[in-house]
């Protein structure tokens, strides 16, 4: 007892007498209360315009209902009979009843290229078929439609069809893995000409680092300057820095065509000073060298920022000391300054190779063929081909992988020392 | 650099679309942008808005269609009417994303000939009106050529006679076409070579030939910008964008029309378009006999009614006569391919895939 009480039962009471317990764990709740009411608005927010989309599109990654919802005899009939060889009569009825109808709402096509995704030709057999089922109007079905078509005579057909008719598919995540299933069904990897996804995975992750590692070499000895320099130079510079910062992506993109291509402003300057004839121009746009030059000027600002926001914290005085007792520039650098700038070091690369793993319109303008990254193509099957369940699968990787790398730079480094401000 | 400022923000049309609503009286039309879109605003737009009274909005994509899909399957569709390849009103069309057209609503040639006869064959579908015949041609810039110049389409895969880059439309469709007819496949034969395996190897192998000479180009108001700036010293490009520049900006550009690639441009509703009746007033109104032939007046694309031949008359400079510009005009067809569309509804996931594939790998 501390004597904030004398209650005659021995239990603590405020001044109205409530005991002191209830009368905490509502202030406590009201305060929690608040907090949550304030936080609500955000979390709504982000919630609705963020998480549930992104989730939406995600799930498209595994959940193909197209042909299980326009062909539900044959998925029945499918999801009860394993293919083994081209089916029966039973089959084949559903099969022509199913399209019959399929053709009355229109989804007849959107059927064809759910299975056209794993069977190229796919597409205008159902059109082909369903548009001249009114001559089958009854039993024996297999017989008449192979009269009409022969090409369902397919057992890779069938087997793709069998896994179409699934609502739940892990199809996608097999091409977007350069992988596919031959005509028994069994998974195998895609012919050589048509695996890319690997590759281009590796390539993302590849530059993405390099730009990081670029960003991170211009990027120091900026953020140094500016942390160091009197406040009349540092606030002009901090401008320079902020300004193309501030300016649309899409200009500082195009400004970077002017520059670099083959009859640019600097081929031309090279030209001029003689280090390269006329016609030995060099390809600086359309490859890789200009993928990654426009976008380590575009991703500078986002190493210079937490960097300087870190250096701005070291005090001078410990760089002085360690001078002072007797370290050379090099060892008081190494040793005193560059250890306490790590924090920031961490922030920058670790945003810039994020946003760069995802980049998508600088490559496409700059990158010409060996410039494209893996978000080139992901936007290629959600705006051309139009196979969101590609372009979800590909998308749920590149977030997988960025995911553990993040993972892995906190078992390394550890979050908790990551400044980014 | 003007226009590749405009090609990169349609890079992002499907954001800036998804963002804009049409207000009563006022609808969007989305088309290809530059040159192109210029000559239906003069032809189509403009009249159509003087006369009725109510307002469009252009606005440009490197392809219209693709913002389509992913509008309807959110149900929250912001254009009114789109200008698409044939491949894409097809299978769009089949896929349920497009309003039907019924070509009855159409209105008759000036001598009283139904819609449906006044027509080219193929230009009316279930959901779609065409507007124009457009052609994917040659093209190179004759101020770069000293001795010999380009004159068939296996020029273009000549890198050993014509040293230099060459511009190609980032995409399968109509490279391999044109690989095969520079392979010396006939016209006629193409699709069918196509549909084989050998067929599609061949086009790559006679692709793989002048790969390192390539800058790919998505947008059509590139390649005329490529061959201005001297990036390339020959492209494929779209025939109207090449009349523009050599005619309308006296650039010393040249067409190869051997080996060129018809194809035909429509006007499609996308289903659940918010100002339907408005859009399908707007399109009867543009793929009439005299609009259709108005737009010749500023770009060389053929109209895709007859009865608009004989209107065809003079560009807007006054003196150029476009029949011979048209890519229907007698002399350029002697070997050209028309775009086979069934063909690509098809085989476009999977020639496309391979291309993406054959693109990225050096």
């Amino acid at each position: 007892m501390d004597g904030t009480s004398d209650a005659p039962d021995g239990l603590l009471t405020t001044g109205d007498g409530t005991p002191l317990k209830t009368a905490l764990a509502r202030a406590t709740r009201r305060a929690k209360l608040k907090a949550v009411v304030l936080v609500l608005p955000l979390l709504l927010f982000v919630l609705v315009t963020f998480a549930v989309p992104i989730g939406q599109m995600l799930y498209l990654s595994v959940y193909s209902p197209v042909f299980a919802d326009n062909m539900p005899r044959l998925s029945a009939y499918l999801m009860a009979n394993p293919v083994t060889e081209v089916p029966g009569e039973a089959a084949f009825e559903a099969l022509v009843l199913d399209l019959k109808d399929a053709r009355k709402n229109r989804t007849h096509a959107q059927v064809g290229t759910r299975v056209n995704y794993e069977k190229a030709g796919s597409t205008s057999l159902f059109k082909s078929t369903a548009r001249r089922l009114r001559k089958i109007d009854g039993p024996p079905y297999k017989e008449k439609l192979l009269a009409l078509k022969p090409a369902w005579d397919d057992l890779h057909l069938w087997t793709v069809m069998e896994r179409a008719a699934h609502r739940h598919t892990l199809s996608f995540y097999a091409s977007a893995l350069d992988l596919g299933y031959d005509a028994k069904g069994d998974l195998v990897r895609a012919p050589e000409e048509r695996r890319i996804y690997g590759l281009l995975f590796q390539r993302t992750l590849l530059l993405s680092a390099l730009i990081a590692g670029l960003c991170l070499l211009l990027g120091y000895p900026v953020a140094h300057l500016l942390a160091n320099l009197p406040l009349k130079y540092s606030n002009l510079l901090m401008v320079l820095v902020l300004l193309p910062f501030w300016t649309s992506l899409l200009v500082r993109t195009t400004s970077w065509i002017t520059l670099l291509q083959s009859q640019g402003v600097l081929n031309d300057l090279m030209v001029w000073i003689g280090i390269v004839g006329d016609d030995g121009r060099i390809q600086l746009m359309y490859n890789q060298a200009g993928t990654v030059i426009a976008m380590t000027h575009i991703m500078l600002p986002f190493m210079i920022l937490p960097l300087y926001s870190v250096m701005k914290t070291v005090p001078k005085d410990f760089v002085r000391a360690a001078r002072s007792l007797g370290a050379g520039p090099v060892t008081a650098f190494v040793r005193v300054y560059f250890p306490q700038t790590v924090p920031g070091i961490g922030a920058g690369v670790l945003l810039v190779f994020i946003i760069s793993v995802g980049y998508y319109i600088t490559p496409a303008l700059v990158g010409g063929s060996s410039g494209q990254l893996i978000s080139n193509q992901i936007a290629f099957h959600m705006l051309q081909s139009l196979n969101w369940g590609l372009a979800a699968a590909l998308g749920a990787l590149l977030l997988g992988g960025v995911l553990l790398l993040y993972w892995l730079y906190d078992r390394l480094v550890g979050v908790d020392n990551m400044k980014l401000g | 650099m003007t226009t590749i400022k405009p090609i990169a923000a349609a890079l992002c049309a499907g954001l800036v679309l998804a963002g804009t609503t049409a207000q009563a009286g006022e609808i969007t039309v989305v088309s290809w942008g530059g040159a192109y879109t210029k000559s239906q605003v003069e032809a189509y737009q403009k009249p159509w808005m003087a006369k009725t009274g109510h307002k469009i909005k252009s606005v440009d994509a490197p392809n219209p269609a693709a913002p389509i899909k992913a509008q309807v399957k959110a149900g929250n569709v912001s254009i009114d009417v789109a200008d698409v390849e044939y491949s894409d009103a097809v299978r769009y069309c089949d896929e349920g994303l497009l309003e039907l057209i019924d070509p009855a609503v159409l209105p008759p040639a000036p001598d009283g000939t139904p819609a449906t006869e006044d027509f080219i064959d193929g230009g009316l579908t279930d959901c779609a009106v065409a507007n124009i015949v457009w052609s994917t041609v040659l093209a190179y810039d004759a101020s770069k050529f000293k001795g010999a110049k380009p004159t068939s389409i296996s020029d273009l895969f000549d890198v050993k006679k014509f040293p230099g880059k060459r511009g190609l439309r980032k995409g399968a469709k109509p490279n391999l076409e044109m690989a095969l007819m520079a392979d010396g496949v006939p016209a006629a034969e193409v699709y069918k070579m196509l549909g084989t395996p050998a067929g599609v190897k061949r086009a790559f192998a006679k692709l793989d030939s002048i790969k390192d000479h390539v800058v790919w180009w998505e947008a059509g108001a590139q390649p005329p910008q490529l061959l201005a700036d001297g990036e390339v010293i020959m492209t494929t490009a779209y025939n109207g964008r090449i009349f523009n520049a050599a005619i309308g900006e006296d650039k010393p550009f040249e067409i190869v029309w051997d080996g060129q690639i018809l194809d035909f441009d429509l006007f499609v509703i996308p289903r659940g378009a918010p100002n339907k009746d408005l859009a399908l007033d707007f399109i009867k109104f543009a793929t009439g006999t005299k609009p259709l032939a108005d737009q010749a007046k500023y770009i060389a694309y053929g109209p895709a009614r007859k009865s608009s031949g004989e209107l065809v008359g003079l560009y807007q400079d006054g003196k150029t006569r476009m029949g011979p510009h048209m890519p229907t005009a007698e002399a350029n067809m002697k070997n050209a391919l028309v775009n086979n569309f069934e063909f690509w509804a098809d085989r476009d996931s999977e020639l496309n895939e391979r291309f993406n594939a054959w693109i990225a790998t050096n």
